[in-house]
């Protein structure tokens, strides 16, 4: 058509011969883009002390953690909303144009923040990499699912799994790359941060590029040579297609819901408290007696850095052995074993069983990755491929709702068990076993999906431009 | 009339250029090497929970 623009739907219909195996690092490069977000903790420090310029005694006019704290929580409420608002609009234009839309929001809220910075505008800062970036977040995040599980109706966990593990890598990127650009600018500007947020959000803005002008959208009769779908009964793989307007009014949306939530607020559980908690652990051990302060604090951000690659390896493992599985089962994994896990982790503290302690957390962190990996696959399983990228967005409004209350459950039990005169590893137990709980509720709404009734499937055949095949 | 699935990839728009092994190898290259540096640092990092 005369008005097609290389960004329609239309325009990125695969050609004859494409390589599936393409899909997949498109995906990635707007994964491991907006996967930074994760490492935005690496600008704390710079931000608090752009006025003195001494991190270790800040003005009074520097901004404090909780105020630059607040950045990364306004891009992960933006990455939830952005992700559920705009996830129809995504099925209907194609991965493509999405993908630009969240290259520029995302590279865009680089650039105002930076300018944020230059004018010491915490608002600015909040507007743009909060805002903007956190719209950029949610478009990328879903971009690419409902594409890849149409490439790999046979591979649905390993395709979805490979794209999600990015985000895990993003953050392993970012980190590293900020700490770089930062030492390289700080002679030129306030601890460097300025010119470092200008030259990551070109980075990303060019790097995203990759993903948009690779991606492609399989033929509506495409199947992969030799793919038989499996004629084995299984009812929670439907044969049906139910829209994103549908599956929201299914309790099996609500309990899948409820099972992210629980897996990612048990999660932040770990996350929050690793650094201090093995610190805790490692004073009681014989050898951590004679440490000093700093090598503690090394040792604690070399776990945190642990659990960062049992989170990208989560990814990937877990949810393509859900190929094999079953969505269900590896839910019930996560949840049945994270009990048992959580439980746990509080005595091997306690009894400062440090090697024990660290490979518990480790598998607990690599079912934490697991659970965002997998629930693509499951909805598809429930839902079909019609919309899924769009109730893929709406489901991650519970992420967004588990970033604010697994936060608050942390903050109050820890502070809480300093005010009863808990010390050390003592003061984080109650996290673990609470969050044990959570666990629980988590496997009974997994226990609880069954099959979508037929009453919630479309009637006849579905459009590409309705977010179809 | 029962006709069999397309299984390489017909092109709805003729200008689509076609993606060859090659390319695929390329394309893991261009998001494995910064992945790999990624992970590389991390792990480095890592290490000092061992010394």
């Amino acid at each position: 058509m005369a008005n097609d623009s290389l960004l329609d739907r239309s325009r990125t219909i695969a050609g004859p011969g494409y390589n599936r195996w393409l899909v997949p690092p498109a995906a990635l490069a707007i994964h491991l883009a907006i996967g930074q977000a994760y490492a935005f903790s690496v600008f704390n420090k710079p931000l608090g002390s752009l006025i003195s310029r001494d991190a270790d005694n800040p003005a009074p006019d520097d901004w404090t953690l909780s105020q630059i704290g607040l950045t990364f929580s306004i891009a992960i409420v933006l990455l939830g909303l952005s992700a559920a608002l705009f996830g129809k609009w995504l099925e209907r234009v194609g991965p493509r144009k999405a993908m630009l839309a969240s290259s520029l929001c995302f590279g865009g809220g680089f650039l105002i923040a930076s300018l944020g910075v230059s004018m010491h505008n915490i608002w600015l800062v909040y507007f743009g990499y909060g805002f903007v970036g956190g719209i950029g977040l949610g478009i990328g995040y879903i971009s690419p699912v409902s594409t890849l599980i149409k490439w790999f109706p046979d591979r649905k966990g390993v395709a979805t799994g490979m794209a999600i593990m990015g985000f895990g890598g993003g953050a392993m990127i970012g980190s590293p790359l900020a700490t770089n650009l930062m030492a390289h600018f700080k002679d030129s500007a306030p601890q460097g941060v300025a010119p470092t947020l200008i030259v990551m959000g070109l980075i990303y803005l060019l790097f995203m590029q990759f993903g948009v002008w690779t991606i492609r959208v399989p033929a509506d009769d495409w199947k992969p040579a030799g793919y038989v779908p499996s004629t084995e009964h299984n009812a929670l793989i439907t044969t049906g297609n139910v829209s994103a307007d549908n599956a929201i009014k299914t309790p099996q949306f609500w309990l899948l819901w409820i099972v992210l939530l629980c897996n990612v607020t048990a999660g932040i559980g770990v996350l929050e408290t690793a650094s201090p908690l093995i610190q805790s652990v490692i004073s009681g051990t014989e050898k951590g007696r004679g440490m000093t302060e700093p090598a503690l604090v090394a040792a604690g951000a070399g776990f945190v850095g642990l659990l960062s690659l049992f989170n990208l390896l989560g990814r990937f493992f877990w949810s393509s052995a859900s190929d094999k599985l079953g969505r269900k089962v590896t839910y019930a994994i996560y949840f049945g074993l994270g009990i048992i896990l959580y439980a746990l982790a509080p005595t091997l503290s306690h009894n400062a069983q440090l090697a024990l302690f660290v490979v518990v957390c480790c598998v607990i962190i690599s079912m934490y990755g697991g659970g965002f990996a997998t629930v693509p696959a499951y909805l598809s399983d429930l839902f079909g491929k019609f919309q899924v990228g769009a109730i893929h967005g709406r489901l991650l409004t519970a992420w967004s709702t588990a970033a604010i209350l697994g936060h608050l459950i942390v903050s109050m039990l820890t502070e809480n068990a300093k005010a009863s005169g808990l010390t050390g590893a003592a003061t984080y137990q109650p996290v673990f076993y609470t969050m044990a709980g959570v666990l629980i509720l988590g496997l009974l709404a997994n226990l609880a999906v069954r099959p979508v009734k037929e009453q919630y499937y479309e009637k006849g055949p579905v459009t590409a431009e309705a977010g179809g095949h | 009339m029962h006709t069999p699935p397309n299984t390489s990839s017909t092109a709805a728009t003729p200008n689509e250029p076609a993606a060859v092994g090659g390319s695929a190898v390329l394309a893991w290259l261009y998001v494995g090497i910064p992945l790999a540096w990624g992970v590389s640092q991390t792990f480095i990092k890592a290490l000092a929970l061992f010394k």
